[in-house]
């Protein structure tokens, strides 16, 4: 693995807190109305996605579930416009037309932003066979809750891209609760990583708190199904801080469980890190958390004064 | 004692087979589970095991001969020392033996079709470039999707059994051989996966050519047909299209009962973002599925298993296509309008002809073709002209597409309607498998004509 630069270090710090700043800011939004539905936070998981883009070619494709805010900011993609899609406005990457669970953007090959559990892992494997068919060097990664591995339209895909050597990187992203159902309640055999075995697919667990470890993993996982060996499984283990969506409670859950969590809280890791490497001072730290605050509250303000979108746009694409 | 073996129904839809090959000749002695013959059926050349024993008496065909009736005597075996009465027929007892298996193959059919060869309609034989030949429906689907791929390398087919086997209903034949497995694919019995799979090829800029063996089993994957390919282009503000052709049978094949016979047509006609298609003979078959690989959305394409083997003149012409959206005046008249589609095209050209000859009355036929975008205007047009409408469809009563055309009429056309619109529809229950109770559950030609006389106050 190449190794890691002093700005790649910068660089996973500023996302992962631009994540969770967004993050935020959704919440206190959604608290004032702004945004409506459902809204599925992503603090706490910010090394895995973060991670991953370590290890992204930017035509690598990318699709996952409805808590996709995260995956968006990692793309790259203007925070600006992510939230201006939260608050439903023209600005927004879907026009206001797909809200928070469908993001899209074609341009940066991220394929959503998927609402129905399970349904984007045939997808993510569909635009991996299209890799494939087109020859192109390129794999997408797809992204797993844990409660959509019990979903049978994800094994069907595992067969699929199995049984075709497919370049599709599957992620499962085990936060331990599928809504309120603990991942013990769920699933029989809780070494999800290991569903793919019966397909003879390779899987790892790897701690996704820590974004070294997910680093690692998804670089050795990555080179091996760009190398046309067909598909990988990454179990990672994480957490959310917050409930499922922003009207769950999470009573389900102990309080010393999610304090248990956050003594290894993903930013902090890093953070101490850059501090022990000093590859940044605290003042330059103190500095990029002002920045992203800044940067996330601009972000508040465009999606709270962007349009509506204009009332013809209620009969726009639906056909081509 | 001689027994005579007959020609074997070897599928669901044979009526009649060809006989490729005797694997016995006169004299042999034959034992129950011997391979006697070999038979071409509309769907696959397969090996006859006779049942009964004893030596071959007589052959009654030569190999080679073709469209021999199911249940036609073929061969007669027996034992030789006794005094055989190969029963020679007199020409008489011939005629009447061939009603009489006729009789029995007319029943059998009656409830699936009514005509093997499409008479096109005056409009069509206007068109210059008809073939001179006749070709089935599976051939002028299996030369679009091919003439299609050669055009453009983002088109590919998968399903089950779509490549090797060369389709369930041979409608991808010889596609294999010409494009290679790379194109042409054959996928797992699973639904829900390959279909999410091909949405997903889609979305990042294939154009995927999905064949459910029958629509019965797009059920299992729905919701990647609704959720994903119909909303995507919705939901992501115009950016990621879907542009792929879901098709195959739908409807009632026959006698496969409840759960492999179902009709989809209002199902997906309901849903915004998907196209419907519903092609109802060979020639327009062929502009249809033309315009629905092409089509940049996603479009469902809903053949219908009995209408293969029809066969009719075609354009042969390479870009010949049918606009989407748009129905055809099969048959013009002045009395009634008859709104149909798929294969009540036929039962609707029958009924018409018997209600002219019987009652003098002229109706009009309109052959639908696309369902989704409906084409209302040629509907209200005809209806402003005739003054009565029925339509005529397979599926079941509740919700049917005919229900919404009833709906666009008496709210766009009120004042024009002499009588109330009437629904002709399959029964409101499950597909029984009798072929007795499957006859009375399918819309036939008699009720056509009933809904007809009620429109039109003939008692």
């Amino acid at each position: 693995m190449k190794k890691l630069q002093k700005a790649d270090y910068i660089k996973m710090y500023s996302y992962m807190l631009k994540i969770r700043r967004f993050e935020e800011r959704a919440a206190q939004l959604y608290g004032m109305g702004k945004i409506g539905g459902f809204c599925h936070l992503y603090i706490g998981q910010e090394a895995v996605v973060v991670g991953i883009l370590m290890t992204i070619d930017k035509n690598d494709s990318v699709v996952t579930t409805y808590r996709d805010h995260g995956h968006m900011i990692a793309r790259g993609l203007d925070p600006k416009r992510i939230m201006a899609e939260l608050t439903g406005r023209e600005d927004g990457y879907s026009a206001g037309k797909g809200g928070s669970m469908h993001m899209f953007s074609k341009e940066n090959n991220f394929y959503g932003g998927h609402g129905i559990v399970g349904a984007q892992v045939p997808i993510g494997t569909g635009i991996a066979f299209t890799h494939k068919y087109n020859g192109e060097k390129n794999i997408c990664r797809t992204y797993i809750g844990d409660g959509a591995m019990n979903n049978g339209q994800v094994f069907e895909a595992f067969n699929l891209a199995a049984l075709w050597k497919l370049p599709v990187l599957y992620i499962i992203e085990n936060n331990k609760y599928g809504m309120g159902t603990s991942v013990d309640r769920a699933a029989a055999g809780l070494d999800l990583y290991k569903r793919g075995e019966a397909f003879g697919i390779p899987g790892e667990k790897v701690d996704g708190m820590n974004v070294f470890s997910v680093i690692e993993a998804a670089d050795k996982a990555g080179k091996y199904v760009r190398e046309g060996n067909g598909p990988y499984i990454i179990e990672v283990q994480t957490y959310r801080y917050r409930g499922h969506s922003m009207s769950d409670p999470a009573k389900y859950r102990t309080k010393e469980e999610l304090d248990n969590y956050k003594q290894t809280d993903p930013i902090e890791i890093v953070k101490a890190e850059i501090l022990k490497k000093k590859i940044a001072t605290n003042d330059e730290i103190e500095k990029i958390n002002k920045d992203t605050l800044e940067e996330i509250k601009i972000a508040a303000e465009f999606a709270t004064n962007s349009p509506f979108p204009n009332d013809s746009e209620l009969y726009t694409d639906v056909y081509l | 004692m001689s027994t005579e073996i007959l020609m074997p129904a070897l599928s669901p839809t044979m009526t009649e087979g060809n006989l490729s090959k005797w694997l016995i000749k006169k004299g042999d002695n034959v034992k129950a589970g011997d391979l006697i013959a070999e038979i071409e059926t509309d769907k696959a050349t397969m090996e006859v095991e006779a049942v009964d024993e004893g030596v071959v008496l007589d052959l009654l065909f030569d190999e080679g001969e073709a469209n021999i009736p199911v249940n036609k005597a073929i061969a007669i075996i027996g034992d030789p020392n006794e005094k055989v009465e190969v029963k020679k027929e007199s020409p008489e007892e011939k005629v009447i033996e061939e009603k009489k298996i006729e009789k029995n193959i007319e029943k059998k059919i009656e409830s699936k079709k009514d005509q093997i060869i499409d008479t096109p309609s005056p409009k069509i034989e206007k068109d210059i470039n008809l073939s001179s030949e006749e070709i089935t429906m599976r051939q002028a689907l299996r030369d679009t999707m091919a003439e299609e791929m050669r055009k453009d390398n983002k088109v590919f087919i998968l399903g089950e059994e779509v490549a090797e086997y060369q389709g369930a209903y041979k409608v991808t034949q010889d596609l294999l051989q010409e494009f290679g497995k790379e194109r042409v694919i054959d996928t797992p019995i699973s639904e829900h996966g390959f279909t999410g799979l091909a949405v997903g090829a889609a979305f990042k800029g294939l154009r995927p050519i999905l064949e459910f063996m029958t629509f019965n089993f797009s059920m299992q994957a729905i919701d990647q047909i609704i959720n994903s390919a119909a909303k995507t282009l919705y939901m992501s503000g115009g950016q990621i299209n879907c542009p792929i052709v879901f098709r195959g049978p739908n409807g009632a094949a026959a006698q496969v009962a409840a759960q492999h016979s179902q009709d989809f047509s209002s199902w997906y006609s309901q849903v915004p973002g998907l196209k419907v298609i519903a092609p109802s003979t060979p020639y327009n078959a062929k502009g249809l599925l033309r315009s629905a690989i092409t089509d940049p959305n996603p479009v469902i394409f809903l053949e219908n298993e009995i209408l293969y083997g029809l066969k009719g003149r075609v354009n042969n012409d390479i870009n010949f296509s049918i606009p989407i959206g748009k129905a055809n005046i099969e048959k013009e008249g002045k009395d009634l309008t008859i709104v149909t589609y798929s294969i009540m095209l036929q039962k609707s050209k029958e009924a018409a002809s018997r209600l002219k000859d019987q009652y003098n009355i002229d109706a009009e036929i309109i052959d639908l073709q696309t369902l989704r975008p409906l084409d209302k205007e040629t509907i209200l047009n005809s209806v402003k002209k005739t003054n009565r409408l029925i339509t005529v469809e397979e599926s079941w009563p509740f919700g049917s597409v005919g229900s919404e055309i009833a709906n666009i009429v008496q709210r766009d056309a009120f004042d024009y309607l002499d009588s109330p619109v009437i629904k002709v529809n399959s029964a409101d229950v499950p597909m029984p498998y009798s072929l007795s109770l499957e006859k009375l559950y399918l819309p036939q030609v008699n009720d056509i004509i009933d809904a007809a006389k009620k429109v039109s106050y003939i008692k």
